[in-house]
């Protein structure tokens, strides 16, 4: 618990610092991104994911603990009792004792891990009060970023193609990598629980912020809930998580994690530039317009 | 010792009439050759689907699309690839190797029957699934190739995902190998319950015979379901039936639902009857009857009971309900607990033996720790919030090889060694044994650890091209692929050395610790294994 309050209270002077060093600036900010060589989860951007990456952490001690353990017994049954140590082998097949051990302690071992679990899942869940509500629709192979309560346009989000990225300068290119690089970002305020309603337009998507902690899929027919409130401001990446066609590789999530401030000059920025028309789209009206291939 | 006092010898082989090619292997009735034909179309799938994964890692091997580029469409090209790799591997190469394989092969023997219950319905069983895999290879070239992944999810397998004849031949490959298999259960638990020898008792059956058993009923009771769902998704690809489209009132999640309410079963299908073989082995090279043998047994019933009640922990990001998904992590959970006292009981069964290290047991040896890092990481992936962060990453992709590729696969490998001098007459060559189990070992630690870290920092699955920093993992996985697929050409070796130069070995050449049945019948065993049914010992069992 201790640590997992430092953890939070580091990323918040962390994302304090950065805020006020960087102000302005127009890419000189924050960006997460997966490194080379990386081994573990993300820095956690949430209090979902910094419980969920104490809650890993604590699982891996675990896990490595019961591998060892098991590694160790293997060998020394493998020196001890090799043929040339033990030619003669024992007839022992039972031990009550040490079978009812070996049932009873994996099971007291997981009900002590299925305590912080649940407390985590409960928590991930959904939140019941959300400064923001936004809506995420899917489609083969895009995002559509929808403000329900904000009068703001629907915006596309798309993957830079490969051909533009190449003309990126190489700071540009390192903020925003190839795959990674979106034309339009989701545009959140930070320190606020974003509600994020989540639907498809046509095949199984899956909207996915590893520093987020979140992952819901996109369903035709259906709206799913989640949800983050991101602590440190900055620019945030995400790929599509549930296989969708040709081009699944090719729509990345980019979220830019803005003062509360800087949100609402933006909005106001969209407001402007707003067409009082409604977000069409040919894809919603006709589900079976986008076969895979 | 349950050792067959009237087993067959050479001596009654003049009543074998062994008939001609033709009718001997394309219209067999005989337990043992069909079990072999079984082998041959695994091997067979084994090849192509390794191929297909050592294409894949070459593409993986370095960012931007560069092996695939050659076609049209390289980002469904790769997706049709991983389809048919992990379909070929499920139902073509894991489940007939080991059911269809080892079970046919060494079941009967084991239980001291004359043959399997029903030997006709063993061979259509048999032929259904070779039409399988003609139907599944033809869903490649014709209409495109199926890009869903072997879970083939509506709505993207529905005919607005999928408009060509491609998905109707997985679908159609997916019935016959499904209407195959669930006879083939049929027959083994008429088998196993009817047929054993006088004095073999349920709690007296070798191991193998348990989970052989249970695997059948888990093919009876979850393979019904899987043929249910794809017909449904047949009718509403064909027919205008809407089950699984919204528009018309039904659910995309109910696929899901439907799909791994069979597809969780066939996971432990597949792994079920490895841990039979690795039980038989481990005995006998330890020396030592089996550590809590009736233990054993039931931690596999256990399984495959808590193992139908646990399949949306695949759902945990679909979108149920927050209780759905807490009751779901807590079922998985308990699925540790048999699966453990099974690790545990082979350990136990080596301490205090005499322990050998030919070939099988290396197998045997590596299945037990690997199939513990992979029974781990399920622990991880079992707790729902921590599944956000690695649903559909790499690291359920190495999560689920280490419980297959390196627990069913070595399982395969380890009865292959174990059992080829009884099955061929001729033994395999100790030394390149050792070489490939060595080899595989390392190429596909190699292959599969590194994606435990590319999972962990996010990059997810089914990706014909990820983004630049994942490159370090990805390319020390496809060496890793490299090195596995060479070993495996290298055991292609190893199979026709032994057979055309392997050493003709006995009835009984592991020695003392080989009890069961198969031992006491001579290598090859007569075309008939037994004129007179062997009676059991009551004094010890398995």
């Amino acid at each position: 618990m201790m640590g997992r309050t430092r953890t939070w209270a580091l990323a918040g002077l962390f994302g304090l610092g950065l805020a006020s060093l960087f102000a302005g600036g127009a890419w000189a900010e924050f960006v997460d991104l997966p490194h080379r060589g990386q081994m573990n989860l993300h820095e956690p951007a949430t209090p979902v994911m910094a419980e969920l990456v104490w809650l890993h952490t604590v699982l891996l001690w675990i896990i490595g603990a019961i591998t060892l353990f098991v590694l160790a017994l293997m060998i020394y049954v493998i020196v001890k009792f090799r043929e040339s140590a033990n030619p003669t082998p024992t007839t022992t097949t039972h031990n009550t004792l040490i079978e009812v051990a070996w049932t009873v302690i994996p099971v007291v071992i997981l009900v002590g891990l299925a305590i912080p679990s649940f407390r985590l899942l409960y928590f991930m869940d959904r939140t019941k009060e959300a400064g923001l509500t936004i809506k995420v629709t899917a489609h083969q192979w895009y995002w559509t970023y929808e403000y329900p309560d904000l009068k703001i346009e629907a915006i596309d989000s798309r993957m830079v193609p490969e051909e533009d990225w190449k003309k990126f300068s190489e700071t540009e290119k390192r903020d925003r990598p190839r795959l990674l690089a979106t034309d339009s970002p989701l545009v959140v305020p930070a320190n606020t629980n974003v509600r994020v309603l989540i639907t498809s337009t046509d095949v199984m998507h899956s909207w996915a912020v590893p520093a987020f902690g979140v992952k819901q899929d996109a369903v035709i027919g259906r709206t799913n809930e989640t949800w983050f409130s991101v602590l440190k401001e900055g620019l945030y990446y995400g790929q599509c998580s549930q296989i969708c066609g040709k081009d699944h590789a090719y729509m990345p999530i980019a979220v830019k994690a803005v003062s509360k401030a800087e949100f609402d000059k933006w909005v106001a920025s969209q407001g402007k530039s707003a067409a009082a028309a409604p977000a069409t789209d040919v894809a919603a009206a006709n589900p079976v317009a986008n076969p895979a291939r | 010792m349950a050792t067959g006092t009237h087993a067959a010898h050479g001596a009654h082989e003049h009543h074998d009439h062994t008939p001609g090619f033709f009718v001997r292997w394309f219209l067999s009735t005989n337990h043992k050759d069909i079990g072999t034909l079984y082998m041959i179309l695994a091997a067979c799938a084994g090849l192509i689907g390794g191929a297909i994964s050592v294409y894949m890692r070459l593409e993986l091997m370095n960012p931007g699309v560069q092996l695939m580029g050659w076609h049209e469409n390289p980002g469904h090209h790769w997706n049709s690839m991983v389809t048919a790799h992990g379909l070929i591997m499920v139902f073509f190469v894991v489940m007939p190797a080991l059911i269809g394989g080892f079970g046919n092969w060494i079941v009967p023997i084991m239980i001291g029957a004359p043959d399997m219950a029903f030997p006709r319905m063993n061979n259509i069983s048999f032929w259904l699934t070779v039409a399988g895999f003609v139907s599944l290879i033809m869903s490649v070239f014709i209409g495109g190739g199926v890009g869903t992944g072997w879970t083939i999810y509506v709505p993207l397998s529905s005919s607005a995902g999928h408009p060509g004849a491609s998905m109707d031949f997985a679908i159609f490959s997916l019935h016959l190998a499904g209407a195959g298999s669930i006879l083939g259960a049929a027959n083994f638990i008429t088998t196993i319950f009817n047929m054993r020898a006088p004095g073999m008792t349920l709690h007296r059956m070798p191991l193998m015979v348990w989970s052989i058993l249970v695997t059948a009923f888990l093919l009876l009771l979850a393979l019904p379901v899987l043929a249910g769902a794809i017909t449904m998704l047949l009718t509403d690809r064909n027919f205008g039936t809407s089950f699984f489209n919204p528009a018309g009132g039904g659910d995309p999640i109910l696929f899901l639902h439907l799909f791994w309410f069979f597809g969780h079963p066939e996971v432990y299908i597949m792994i079920l009857p490895a841990f039979g073989i690795v039980s038989q082995i481990v005995s006998t090279f330890s020396r030592k009857p089996i550590f809590g043998y009736l233990g054993m047994a039931y931690a596999m019933v256990a399984i495959g009971v808590v193992g139908f009640v646990v399949w949306a922990h695949h759902m945990f990001t679909v979108g149920m309900d927050v209780d759905t998904r807490a009751y779901f992590m807590a079922a998985t959970m308990v699925i540790a607990v048999p699966t453990g006292v099974k690790i545990f009981s082979w350990i136990a069964t080596m301490w205090g033996g005499s322990i050998r290290f030919p070939t099988p047991m290396l197998w045997a040896l590596g299945l037990i720790f690997l199939f513990t890092v992979g029974g781990v990481t399920g622990v991880v992936l079992s707790n729902a919030g921590v599944d956000i962060a690695l649903h559909n990453t790499y690291y359920v992709i190495a999560h689920f090889h280490y419980v297959l590729s390196l627990g069913a696969v070595f399982g395969i490998f380890a009865g292959f060694y174990y059992w080829i001098g009884k099955m061929s007459g001729r033994q395999y060559n100790e030394t390149f044994g050792k070489i490939h189990f060595w080899t595989t070992f390392i190429g596909v630690n190699l292959a599969f650890f590194p994606m435990h870290f590319s999972g962990l920092a996010g990059m997810p699955r089914h990706y014909i091209d990820y983004p630049d920093a994942f490159h370090l993992w990805n390319e020390i996985s496809s060496i890793g692929a490299l090195i596995s697929f060479a070993s495996t050409l290298w055991w292609v070796f190893v199979v026709f050395h032994t057979l055309t130069m392997g050493r003709k070995v006995g009835a009984n050449y592991w020695g003392e610790g080989a009890t069961t049945l198969e031992w006491t019948v001579p290598s090859p065993p007569a075309f008939h294994t037994y004129d007179e049914l062997p009676k059991i010992s009551a004094s010890a069992h398995h």
